[in-house]
């Protein structure tokens, strides 16, 4: 008794929706927080200089000018210069450069691991959860800046030991985003429509990656940028100790471990990348708190009356 | 009455038949991104002191806003505008000050889900207190003897001890009559109900309502009731005010609406709610379209675009609310409609499409899709956090019995707690039980390898209750409806084809394929839910109460729908659902469902005819029919008390703790409950389709039962005293007195 297929269905073209997606209505409502979008424009600004800086600066960041050791700001050197010649400025745009990698680089890894655990042993349950949130709380107690000042002091040093840092810093970042993933999922995975599409035989990997993850899509995003500003902070702070990234190397911690020393002669080789270092870090914060309050269909960001 | 403890009698300021409450052209506007949206757009009544005046109304029909706005519990973004006069005093424009102290005091709300509108980290009985001392200065002791008096007047056994309870410890039920009893506890003038039992089970909710109209009657104050359900109106309003797209459409006194509607929306609606005392089976009216959204509406009557009669006019102008004496209606084509004596037959045709009957000889020459032996899932109870250890088991099913045959429905009904839901999920898993065996098609489900599952659930599909998160609202419905067929491996082409064929078959159009879930209605949502669900051609549908998150008027849609596509498509469904009125209508065989158990089966029209189990008649009792004099003339059957824990089930019969026929019988005939389960057996003969699980069954035709019958329990009385202990199929099982044989016709 079933239904023939008669007429073969010829897919006609289909009409754009004239309402707004939700992609549209997020940037709408990000675009009104005016601190979130200034924010916006500064680290795009600071991206745009720490790609481009070296060639457009005068002095390049290796280079020691002999004849200025110490030297206050002035039309040669605009924001002065080190004890041993170099250019503040060119130095610290090469630090931001090495930072803002660093950063989004952890950020993202961070972010990934977290969803993929998180999310996993929220569905799973049973032993596999178990198992995951004890390495969770195990690696949450232990000391990260410790461990991580002694492996990159004694691990492999050379122009591409950041990455070894990008990793480490990543290893131990994850965990409380991947907590936080964890509860979202749990609440996710007793939607009606996860039941449904287990019921038509979806395997666990792709029911994951198709339903659950889009689904807390949000938090995640305002995770990374968060995640960033961490990730920066922490790499600053490893750095001037000088265990995070070594020299030759420069990073904004570096910079400022170095400017330390010499505060209260010449300060300014502290004060630039510190400023920097404060600048972006709450220009990221805002993107994210902006990012957050867009996604967010319940905040108080309503419409025009 | 007088009650020492209370706060000094309040002399009322309106007398008994004054106006206490005057709503004059109330107008709501909140901001939102898509432009402001007018949600009540002149809404007038006046409240006379000690009336019940019910409004109706849909999804976005405005009717919970007007319960804020008249309270002033708006946020300060909301524009209301309009004049609301209590004692012929103003309250909009007061400030939040002002209107605390009349919050409370002379008027009192009572909301929808308890659980959230009291306070979690106070006891019951602080919170009543808190209501009475913020009004009035009465020392501490006198307001808990105040609080106690107050929960034994709506009810809740044992108030001294219980009002040091926290709400968690309570029942829905109960809480909802906490809450009750907190609004009514500075006697206010007026009390406003905002959907107090869509939350509760049928039988709770029978418990609720007649507590709130001994409330109403206590007090003497004025009720404004809000709901959707036109059965509880029936059974509650003096006066009704119908609304559509904010704005009132229809009001007048009870009758009046419920036997002479004068406007198309309001005929429509009472055509469209299935009857649970209908007996024929004939499609629902039908009201095409959705109700519309209050951002942007078109010129004219709100109801034009699915109204039958429409005109031109009705097309420019929006008809004022007027009418003869204090019967008002906003139609243009009022006096079409009195004159011609125009029904919802008429306005509403409802699709024409066959319905065969399925005789019981003819069931059992058709194979078993489905069938179920004396299924068991039981979930063992853990306490402890590093060691766990098992502290008692919760009987969530406890050995069911069901089958259905090629082309049938059977529905099973029961109350929150009754397991049906689990039922439901043991079939879908297709996994053991914990005792029994599930047979899909002939297979039973222990044993199954990872691919035959797989292969099964071609032919087992679902759809679920709750349209808004049975889809993901990550992807658009073509996505969706064509997950399945991806999973299974169809070609691309394939896929494509069947999706528009689907979306045509279930009445949605092809060219929404690419939209979201969100730009649809619930309604629509629900038949994109089902359009998977038909994706892979299957054979057995089980449908987890998939129309009662909708409105009525499209709930209407869906359940036509679904009897066209069981005709069309060969289907049988198994339909989970505690309405039962939607049951009768949709279902050939119904189970009905407590604790775990199925305690009768049978033919719908027989065990709705003649149910012989008293938790079957007390359900049935408990419905409110949307007829107000069949409601007035009732007399209903209350269950004592709150359903029992799985985990610790009664011995014997489970039902007994609650039954009434239970408490009308002697010492020596108890014993036979308190010892054994009654096993379910036939109640006639074999051959009529209807099985009941009880030691003395007792037919009594509960929707016959009226008021001019002497005490409550006399249903009862007579029964048990002739009562005879079943263990073979009696019969000679006799009608109680009281159960007339039922007149013609459905009024």
């Amino acid at each position: 008794m079933s239904e023939t297929i008669d007429e073969v269905a010829t897919a006609g073209p289909r009409p754009t929706a004239k309402r707004l997606t939700r992609g549209q209505l997020v940037l709408r409502r990000f675009l009104r927080n005016k601190g979130a979008v200034f924010g916006l424009v500064i680290i795009a600004v600071l991206v745009l200089v720490a790609i481009f800086g070296e060639y457009i600066l005068p002095w390049r960041y290796d280079v020691k000018d002999r004849n200025a050791y110490y030297a206050p700001p002035d039309g040669i050197h605009w924001f002065g210069t080190t004890q041993s010649g170099g250019d503040v400025l060119a130095l610290t745009v090469r630090g931001l450069g090495k930072s803002l990698i660093i950063g989004f680089a952890v950020a993202i890894i961070q972010t990934s691991l977290a969803a993929i655990i998180g999310s996993s042993a929220a569905y799973l349950g049973g032993w596999y959860e178990k198992a995951w949130l004890w390495v969770i709380d195990l690696m949450l107690v232990l000391p990260s800046f410790f461990l991580i000042a002694i492996m990159t002091t004694g691990g492999p040093k050379g122009p591409n030991a950041w990455m070894l840092l990008v990793v480490l810093l990543a290893a131990f970042g994850w965990q409380l985003s991947a907590r936080v993933v964890r509860s979202l999922s749990l609440s996710v995975k007793e939607r009606e429509y996860v039941a449904a599409a287990r019921f038509m035989g979806l395997s666990t990997p792709r029911l994951l990656l198709r339903h659950i993850v889009p689904n807390i899509a949000s938090m995640l995003i305002v995770d990374v940028c968060l995640g960033v500003g961490y990730a920066i902070l922490g790499e600053a702070g490893l750095s001037y100790f000088g265990f995070g990234v070594q020299a030759p190397d420069t990073s904004l911690g570096t910079m400022i471990a170095e400017g330390a020393q010499s505060t209260t002669i010449a300060p300014w080789i502290f004060l630039t990348p510190a400023s920097l270092l404060v600048l972006l870090v709450m220009c990221v914060n805002a993107v994210g708190d902006g990012l957050r309050d867009a996604l967010d269909p319940g905040s108080m960001s309503g419409g025009r009356a | 009455m007088t009650d020492p403890n209370a706060p000094a009698q309040k002399t009322r300021r309106t007398a008994a038949g004054d106006v206490v409450l005057s709503v004059q052209d109330l107008q709501v506007t909140f901001p939102s991104e898509a432009g402001p949206v007018r949600a009540v757009r002149g809404l007038s009544f006046d409240l006379t002191a000690g009336e019940t005046m019910a409004i109706v109304g849909e999804s976005g029909s405005g009717k919970s806003v007007t319960s804020l706005a008249i309270m002033g519990l708006h946020p300060r973004t909301t524009r209301v505008s309009g004049s609301v006069k209590l004692h012929g005093e103003e309250l909009i424009g007061r400030t939040d000050a002002q209107l605390s102290k009349i919050r409370g005091n002379k008027l009192a709300m009572i909301f929808q889900d308890p659980l959230s509108a009291l306070t979690p980290v106070y006891t019951i009985g602080d919170q009543i207190v808190e209501a009475i001392q913020t009004h009035y200065d009465v020392p501490r002791k006198q307001a808990w003897e105040r609080a106690v008096d107050l929960l034994d007047l709506v009810g809740i056994p044992n108030p001294q001890l219980r009002v040091k309870s926290f709400p968690h410890e309570f029942s829905g039920g109960m809480r909802q009559r906490a809450m009750i009893a907190q609004a009514i506890a500075n006697d206010p003038d007026v009390i406003i109900a905002d959907e107090p039992t869509t939350a509760l089970d049928v039988t709770i909710q029978a418990q609720v309502l007649e507590v709130l109209k001994k409330a109403q009657h206590e007090t003497g104050a004025a009720v404004i009731m809000i709901t959707h359900d036109l059965g509880v109106v029936a059974g509650m309003a003096d006066r009704i005010t119908v609304m559509y797209a904010g704005r009132p459409v229809e009001q007048g006194r009870v009758d009046d609406i419920f036997y002479r509607p004068r406007m198309p929306y309001t005929i429509g609606l009472l055509g469209a709610v299935p009857r649970l005392d209908a007996t024929n089976k004939e499609p629902l009216a039908t009201l095409e379209g959705n109700p519309p959204s209050v951002v942007d509406l078109p010129p004219g009557c709100p109801f034009a675009p699915r109204c039958p009669l429409a005109t031109a006019q009705c097309r420019t102008e929006e008809p004022p609310l007027d009418g003869a004496g204090r019967h008002l209606a906003a139609c243009w084509e009022t006096d079409r409609i009195i004159g011609e004596k125009l029904t919802s037959v008429e306005l509403f045709p409802s699709p024409v499409f066959e319905r065969t009957e399925l005789a019981p000889s003819e069931r059992r020459s058709r194979p078993t899709v489905l069938e179920l032996k004396d299924m068991q899932r039981h979930y063992p109870l853990m306490k402890g956090a590093v060691l766990r250890r098992r502290v008692g088991t919760v009987f969530a099913v406890d050995g069911i019995d069901l089958d259905i045959v090629e082309g049938e429905t059977l529905g099973l009904v029961g109350e929150s707690g009754c397991g049906k839901s689990t039922t439901l999920l043991e079939i879908l898993n297709l996994k053991a039980p914990t005792g029994g065996s599930v047979e899909v098609f002939g297979k039973p489900t222990a044993h199954l390898s990872r691919r035959e599952r797989k292969q099964l659930r071609r032919d087992l599909q679902v759809v679920f209750q709750d349209p808004m998160a049975s889809l993901d609202p990550r992807m658009p419905i073509f996505d969706i409806i064509a997950e399945p067929m991806g999973v299974h491996g169809f070609s691309k082409a394939d896929i494509e084809q069947r999706v528009m064929e689907l979306l045509r078959t279930v009445g949605l159009e092809e060219g929404h394929a690419s939209r979201y879930p969100q730009h649809f209605s619930g309604g629509q949502r629900q038949r994109v839910g089902i359009a998977r669900a038909l994706a892979l051609k299957p054979k057995v549908l089980v449908l987890d109460e998939p129309v009662s998150a909708l409105d009525v008027s499209i709930q209407a849609g869906v359940i036509n729908l679904l009897e066209d596509l069981q005709q069309k498509l060969g289907l049988s469904y198994l339909f989970v659902a505690h309405d039962l009125a939607v049951i009768r209508h949709i279902a050939d065989r119904v189970a009905v469902m407590y604790l775990g158990k199925i305690v009768e089966i049978g033919d719908v029209t027989e065990v709705y005819e003649r149910p012989s189990h008293p938790y079957t008649q007390a359900l049935l009792s408990a419905i409110p029919i949307p007829d107000p004099e069949t409601e007035r003339s009732r007399t209903r059957i209350l269950l004592q008390g709150d359903l029992p824990s799985p985990a610790n089930p009664p011995s014997g019969c489970k039902f007994r703790t609650r039954c009434p026929l239970f408490a009308a019988l002697t010492e020596e005939k108890r014993a036979l409950c308190l010892e054994t389960m009654p096993p379910l057996l036939d109640v006639r003969q074999a051959h009529l389709d209807h099985k009941v699980a009880c030691h003395y069954p007792t037919v009594i035709d509960v929707l016959a039962l009226d008021s001019s019958g002497t005490a409550t329990d006399s249903p009862y009385a007579a029964a048990a005293a002739a009562a005879v202990a079943e263990t073979a199929p009696d019969d000679a099982a006799t009608p109680a007195a009281g159960a007339d044989p039922r007149p013609d016709g459905d009024r």
